[in-house]
C-alpha cells in the first residue's frame, strides 16, 4: 500500500508550487518598481553573504593617514583640491575617508552589518509579536489587558527618543543599540498579531478543534498562528528598510560604539565634518542607506501583493 | 407490565437529565433548554428533530461541553456512561472530548483548518495521545504488511518487521519517525473507510481543494479516528447537495456499525429521521416533547406538535392544501407559562398554561410530554 503515493499526487503539488511561483513572477512583471526593489534587496543580501570575498572583514581597523580624504577616480572629477597627496598606485573608486580607508570597501562591509542588525531586530520583533500577541489575543481577559497596556507604554513615547534613552542607559555597544531599537519596535507586532488572532479564534475550525479536545497551546500555535502570520510577515519585510533607517539614524547622531565601525550611519557621521572638502564621504554611504531601505520597502510591497487575497485571481 | 415483542434492555451510553441552559444576553435571559430529558442507548442512532431555534444544537454543544461564554447550565446532569460531564474539571473534560465524544458540524467548509493538509489534520489526532492510539497504530502497521504481501509468504525482511511490530508492548515508547509512519498508514485507512477516492492524494490536499462532500467525509474520518463512543452529528448534510446528502447519511450508518458508536443525529428533516434513525426525539422550544421508536413515532404520533410536524410534510399524491402549524416560535426570553406549546396547540385546555407537563411513558419506549396523556 505504500506504493499508493501516486505520481499523480506528486505532480499536482509540484504544479501548485510552480503555479504560485508563476503568479508571483506575473505580479513582479506587472509592477517593475517592485521588481527593481526586489533585485536591490536580493543583491544586498547576496553582497552581505559574500562580502568577505571582496574585502578583508578586519580591514576597517587599519588606518592609512597618508592617503586620507583622497579622491583620484578619473571617471568623476569633483574639481576639489585633494588636501593630502594621493598620487599613489591605487585608484579608489569612491575615494577614501578621513582615516585613509577605501570608502567603497567600507560600504561593502557596512551593508552586511546593517542588514544583520535589521534582520535580528525584525525577526525578534516578529517572534515576540507572534508569541505575546498570540497569547494576548487567544487568552483574552486580564492577560490581554496586561500585555496591551505594556505595549501602550512603549507606543506612548516617540520611538527614536526612547531608543536614544535606552542606548544611553545601556551603553554604546552594537548589541545594546540593537536591543534598544528592538525594544521600541516589538509593540506594533504584538498588536498586529493580537488583532489577527482575535478574528481567527472565532472561526469554526477552532471550535472544531476544541471539540476534539485539542489543548490550548496546540490550538494557538499550531492552528491559529499559521493562519494569521501573513500580515506579520508582510509587516516584517516592509520594516527591514525602516529599521535600517532608524538604526543608522542612531549611529549618525553619535551612538556608534567606535568612530571606525563600518556602519552606514556612522560613515555619514564621520564624513559630515568634511562635507565641503570631501562630499563623497556622505554622498555614497547616504545613497546606500537610501537604496537599500527603499529596496526592502518595495520588496515588502511585492510580498504584500503576493499574499493579498483581494488581488488574487 | 406489558412486554413489547423482544424488547431487549440495552445499556444507556448517554443520559441527559433535567438539563436547563440559559443564555445571558442584552435583551434578557434566553431560556434555551428547559429541562431536557434524553437517553441514548448503546449502538443506536437517535434522531433529534425540531424547528430552528428549538435547542437541538444547544443540547449537542452542552453534551460536548462547548457552550459559548454567555451560556450557563442552570441545572441538570449529563451522564456519559454514568460519569457526570458537568462535574468534570476542564482537563478531564478535554480528555473526554478527545476520547469519547466526537462532534461533526453543519458546514464542512469552515470546520477544517485551511492551512494544514487533510492528512496532517488526521495524523495530528492520532499522534496527540500516545497511550490511547499506540495499539491501533501498531495494528495499522501489521495490516499494511499483510496487504503488501497479499497472502503470499513473507520475505525474511518483512517477516522480521512483522515480528518486531508484534513484539511492541503497549507501554513501550515508539520512535517519533515510526509513530509518524504508522499514523499515516492509519489515517489513510480512515480516509479509505469514508470512501474518499484516491486517499493518498487526498491525504496531501488542503481543504480548499476538496468539494463539500469530500470535506464532510474528511471531517467524519477525523471524528472516527478518535473511536468515539458517542458521535454528535449536527445537521451534517444541510450544506450539501441532495445527492451527496444521501451518500453521507448512508456512510454514517455504515460506519456507526463498524466502530460501534452511538449517534445523535440532529436534523430538521423528518425524511432523514425515518430513513436512518432507530429512535427519534422531537424538540420544541427547549423541551423534548416526544420520544419513540421511529416506526412508532410516524405511525402513532401523540403530541400535538409532532402531529402538526408530520402533517406539514408535503406529499406528492395529496390533493388537499398543505397544513401547517399556526402561530410562530415563542420568544424564549419570555416563554409561555406551563406547556410551551399551548399558545399554538389546537387541543389546549385550561390546565395547559398552568402546568409544565413532564415526560411520561405512555406505552413501552414511547414517551410524551403532554397533559392530554396524563401527567
Amino acid at each position: 500500500m505504500t506504493s499508493e503515493t501516486s505520481p499523480k499526487g506528486e505532480r499536482r503539488s509540484s504544479r501548485g508550487f510552480r503555479r504560485e511561483a508563476r503568479y508571483g513572477l506575473h505580479l513582479l512583471r506587472k509592477n517593475p518598481i517592485v521588481l527593481l526593489g526586489s533585485i536591490v534587496a536580493l543583491a544586498s543580501i547576496v553582497l552581505s553573504l559574500s562580502s568577505g570575498l571582496f574585502v578583508d572583514p578586519n580591514s576597517w581597523k587599519t588606518t592609512h593617514i597618508a592617503v586620507r580624504l583622497c579622491w583620484n577616480n578619473p571617471a568623476l572629477n569633483w574639481n576639489l583640491r585633494n588636501v593630502y597627496d594621493c598620487s599613489g598606485p591605487t585608484t579608489y573608486a569612491l575615494g577614501t575617508d578621513s582615516y585613509g580607508r577605501d570608502v567603497l570597501r567600507m560600504i561593502i562591509l557596512a551593508i552586511p552589518l546593517d542588514l544583520r542588525v535589521a534582520l535580528e531586530i525584525v525577526l525578534s520583533a516578529v517572534l515576540i509579536g507572534t508569541v505575546f500577541g498570540g497569547i494576548a489575543g487567544y487568552a483574552g481577559g486580564s492577560l490581554d489587558e496586561l500585555i496591551l497596556r505594556l505595549t501602550d507604554i512603549f507606543l506612548a513615547v516617540p520611538s527614536l527618543l526612547l531608543a536614544i534613552v535606552l542606548a544611553t542607559i545601556l551603553g554604546r555597544t552594537l548589541e545594546n543599540l540593537t536591543l534598544s531599537v528592538l525594544i521600541t519596535w516589538w509593540p506594533t507586532y504584538v498588536r498586529l498579531m493580537r488583532s489577527q488572532v482575535l478574528t481567527e479564534k472565532e472561526k469554526p475550525y477552532v471550535e472544531a478543534l476544541r471539540a476534539v479536545g485539542a489543548g490550548r497551546v496546540r490550538i494557538l500555535f499550531r492552528h491559529i498562528v499559521p493562519n494569521s502570520i501573513y500580515p506579520i510577515v508582510v509587516q516584517g519585510t516592509l520594516d527591514i528598510g525602516s529599521v535600517i533607517l532608524t538604526f543608522s539614524a542612531l549611529t549618525f547622531i553619535g551612538f556608534s560604539p567606535s568612530p571606525l565601525i563600518p556602519e552606514l550611519g556612522n560613515l555619514v557621521n564621520q564624513g559630515i565634518q568634511f562635507v565641503f572638502t570631501a562630499p563623497w564621504l556622505i554622498i555614497f554611504p547616504g545613497l546606500t542607506i537610501f537604496v537599500v531601505s527603499l529596496g526592502f520597502n518595495l520588496l515588502g510591497d511585492g510580498v504584500r501583493d503576493i499574499f493579498d487575497p483581494r488581488l488574487r485571481r | 407490565m406489558t412486554e413489547g415483542p423482544l424488547l431487549v434492555t440495552r445499556e444507556a451510553v448517554l443520559e441527559v437529565k433535567g438539563l436547563r441552559v440559559d443564555f445571558h444576553t442584552y435583551a434578557g435571559e434566553v431560556k434555551a433548554l428547559n429541562g431536557v430529558e434524553l437517553t441514548v442507548e448503546k449502538g443506536e442512532i437517535l434522531g433529534l428533530v425540531g424547528e430552528s431555534g428549538c435547542g437541538k444544537s444547544v443540547t449537542a454543544l452542552a453534551i460536548a461541553g462547548l457552550l459559548p461564554q454567555n451560556a450557563e447550565v442552570v441545572s441538570g446532569e449529563i451522564l456519559l456512561e454514568g460519569r457526570d460531564l458537568l462535574r468534570l474539571t476542564k482537563e478531564e473534560l478535554r480528555l473526554t472530548r478527545l476520547g469519547e465524544i466526537a462532534i461533526v458540524f453543519q458546514d464542512p467548509a469552515t470546520y477544517l483548518n485551511p492551512v494544514i493538509s487533510i492528512g496532517a489534520q488526521i495524523t495530528e489526532i492520532l499522534t496527540s495521545d500516545r497511550k490511547r492510539f499506540q495499539a491501533e497504530l501498531v495494528g495499522a502497521g501489521l495490516k499494511e504488511l499483510q496487504d503488501r504481501t497479499e497472502g503470499k509468504p513473507l520475505s525474511p525482511a518483512l517477516e522480521k518487521e512483522g515480528r518486531r511490530l508484534r513484539s511492541i508492548e503497549p507501554s513501550s515508547r515508539l520512535r517519533r519517525g515510526e509513530v509518524k509512519r504508522l499514523a499515516k498508514l492509519l489515517a489513510l485507512s480512515y480516509l479509505r473507510m469514508v470512501k474518499l477516492p484516491d486517499p493518498a492524494r487526498v491525504f496531501k490536499m488542503y481543504p480548499f481543494e476538496l468539494s463539500g462532500g469530500m470535506r464532510q467525509r474528511a471531517i467524519i474520518a477525523m471524528a472516527l479516528a478518535r473511536r468515539p463512543k458517542l458521535l454528535l452529528a449536527d445537521e451534517i448534510t444541510t450544506a450539501l447537495d441532495v445527492t451527496v446528502q444521501a451518500q453521507i447519511l448512508r456512510l454514517l450508518k455504515e460506519l456507526k456499525e463498524r466502530i460501534d458508536a452511538s449517534v445523535i443525529l440532529i436534523t430538521h428533516d423528518l425524511a432523514v429521521v425515518a430513513e436512518l434513525c432507530d429512535r427519534a426525539a422531537v424538540m420544541y422550544a427547549g423541551n423534548i416533547v416526544e420520544v419513540a421508536e421511529v416506526t412508532e413515532l410516524f405511525a402513532n404520533p401523540l403530541h400535538p406538535y409532532t402531529k402538526g410536524l408530520l402533517e406539514a410534510i408535503p406529499r406528492p399524491d395529496a390533493r388537499a392544501e398543505l397544513k401547517s402549524i399556526t402561530g410562530s416560535v415563542p420568544d424564549l426570553i419570555f416563554p409561555p407559562t406551563g406547556c410551551r406549546f399551548h399558545p399554538r396547540c389546537p387541543f389546549a385546555f385550561e390546565r395547559c398554561p398552568k402546568v409544565d407537563p413532564p415526560l411520561v411513558e405512555v406505552s413501552p419506549g414511547h414517551k410524551v410530554a403532554c397533559l392530554l396523556y396524563g401527567g
